[in-house]
């Protein structure tokens, strides 16, 4: 058995398994998703934001 | 994955499929029954038509330039770029700067001490802030407004009970209120910024009446704002040289954030938009390619039944 027929019957196949993975998938993609594009933007305005600067202040 | 690229993209990209659209529209056309002097006429009518319009727009233009208005140059912000945030270090001492000098004349009114947490001051810092001014407050149980010292929740206190008070204290020119000021200038904080360090001799013939001042950059010429930014007008608490450019470049910053609260976020969502329409782009065009390829290829075969 293909690894694609093995992912077909273990999760797509079923309507209970499908909807978990979309679940978790949307779980974890959002997660990295903020993750990395928060990193980009942190990083493109090194020492500008308040996070950068705030120990200064504490 | 080459081929599936090469597949979807070969043949589709580059082909114009719209030949036979344009041909279909050219013979629903009305105009192919015109004579050739109808269509010549209606053709020149239209050139003259849009030559006079192009003439006037330039004419007009023209005299606009007996306005004396000076534009302010574009600065090197460091929130310019597209994914650019403010300079929150800036920000705080523009607070500094608008607390000290601006703060005499011109209101902030939608802007409360809460907003400082977190953009410039530390939760304690604005606490402090609050208090250190005296806020209205009542009326109490007899009747009577008080005084009591700021809490996080205020707005920051105005310098004038009210427009006619503001009027009454400054040879009758109103002080605006500060909050939206970037946004509702041309030029915003370029402009800001050129109005505040712009002052200059005016030129001769031109008669200031009393309590006027010369600034090429506010419409018209004549200010009744004094120059308020001087070299070591103040002191800024980070050590920071309090030269009239900082000092100005400051509270530029600092207005341009109070205009524009969410400038940051905004910029943060971009990034994010950018890259999840990328993606979702991407997919709907491969789905959309894989879906009508089958129909796309397909052919109709008519078999006459022959009996
Ligand atoms: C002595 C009082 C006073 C101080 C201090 C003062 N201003 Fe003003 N400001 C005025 C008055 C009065 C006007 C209205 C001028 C007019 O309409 O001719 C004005 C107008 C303005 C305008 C509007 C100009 C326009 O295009 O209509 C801006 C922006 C401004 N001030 C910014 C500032 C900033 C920033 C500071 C602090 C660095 C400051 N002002 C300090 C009195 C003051």
């Amino acid at each position: 058995m293909g690894i694609s027929a093995t992912i077909y019957n273990t999760i797509f196949k079923r309507t209970s398994t499908m909807a978990l993975a979309v679940i978790g998938s949307a779980f974890f993609f959002e997660r990295t998703f903020d993750l990395g594009t928060d990193y980009f933007f942190d990083r493109h305005n090194e020492g500008k934001l308040w996070k950068h600067i705030k120990g200064r202040y504490q | 994955m080459a081929a599936t690229v090469g597949r979807i993209c070969g043949a589709g990209l580059f082909k114009s499929n719209s030949l036979a659209t344009v041909n279909q529209i050219s013979s629903y056309s009305t105009t192919r029954e015109w004579t050739r002097g109808r269509k010549a006429f209606l053709g020149s009518l239209g050139l003259l038509a849009g030559g006079a319009g192009a003439l006037m727009y330039t004419l007009d233009q023209s005299v606009k330039a007996t306005d004396l208005e000076l534009h302010p140059p574009k600065n090197m912000w460091s929130h310019n770029g597209l994914f650019s945030s403010l300079d929150h270090a800036s920000v705080r001492r523009g607070y500094e700067v608008y607390k000290q000098v601006c703060a005499a004349c011109h209101s902030l009114r939608f802007i409360a001490f809460r907003n400082l947490v977190g953009v410039s001051h530390t939760e304690e810092e604005a606490k402090a802030e609050a208090e250190d001014q005296m806020i209205e407050d009542g009326p109490d149980d007899q009747g009577n407004m008080f005084k009591r010292p700021g809490k996080l929740s205020d707005y920051f206190p105005s310098p004038y009970p009210n427009e006619e008070a503001a009027r009454a204290a400054n040879n009758g020119a109103y002080p605006p209120d500060l909050s939206y000021i970037t946004s509702a200038r041309h030029g915003g904080e370029d402009y800001i910024f050129a109005l505040l360090t712009g002052y200059c001799d005016p030129p001769a013939g031109l008669v200031l009446r009393e309590g006027q001042y010369f600034n090429p950059y506010f419409p018209g010429g004549a200010i009744s704002m004094a120059q308020a930014l001087y070299n070591e007008a103040m002191e800024y608490t980070d050590g920071t040289p309090p030269t009239a450019s900082q000092l100005a470049k400051d509270v530029s910053t600092f207005l341009k954030w109070t205009a524009e609260p969410e400038h940051d976020d905004r910029k943060r969502m971009l990034i994010k938009g950018i890259a999840i329409f990328t993606f979702l782009i991407a997919t709907s065009y491969y789905v959309k390619k894989l879906k009508f390829a089958s129909l796309k290829t397909r052919k109709i075969e008519f078999r006459p039944k022959n009996n």
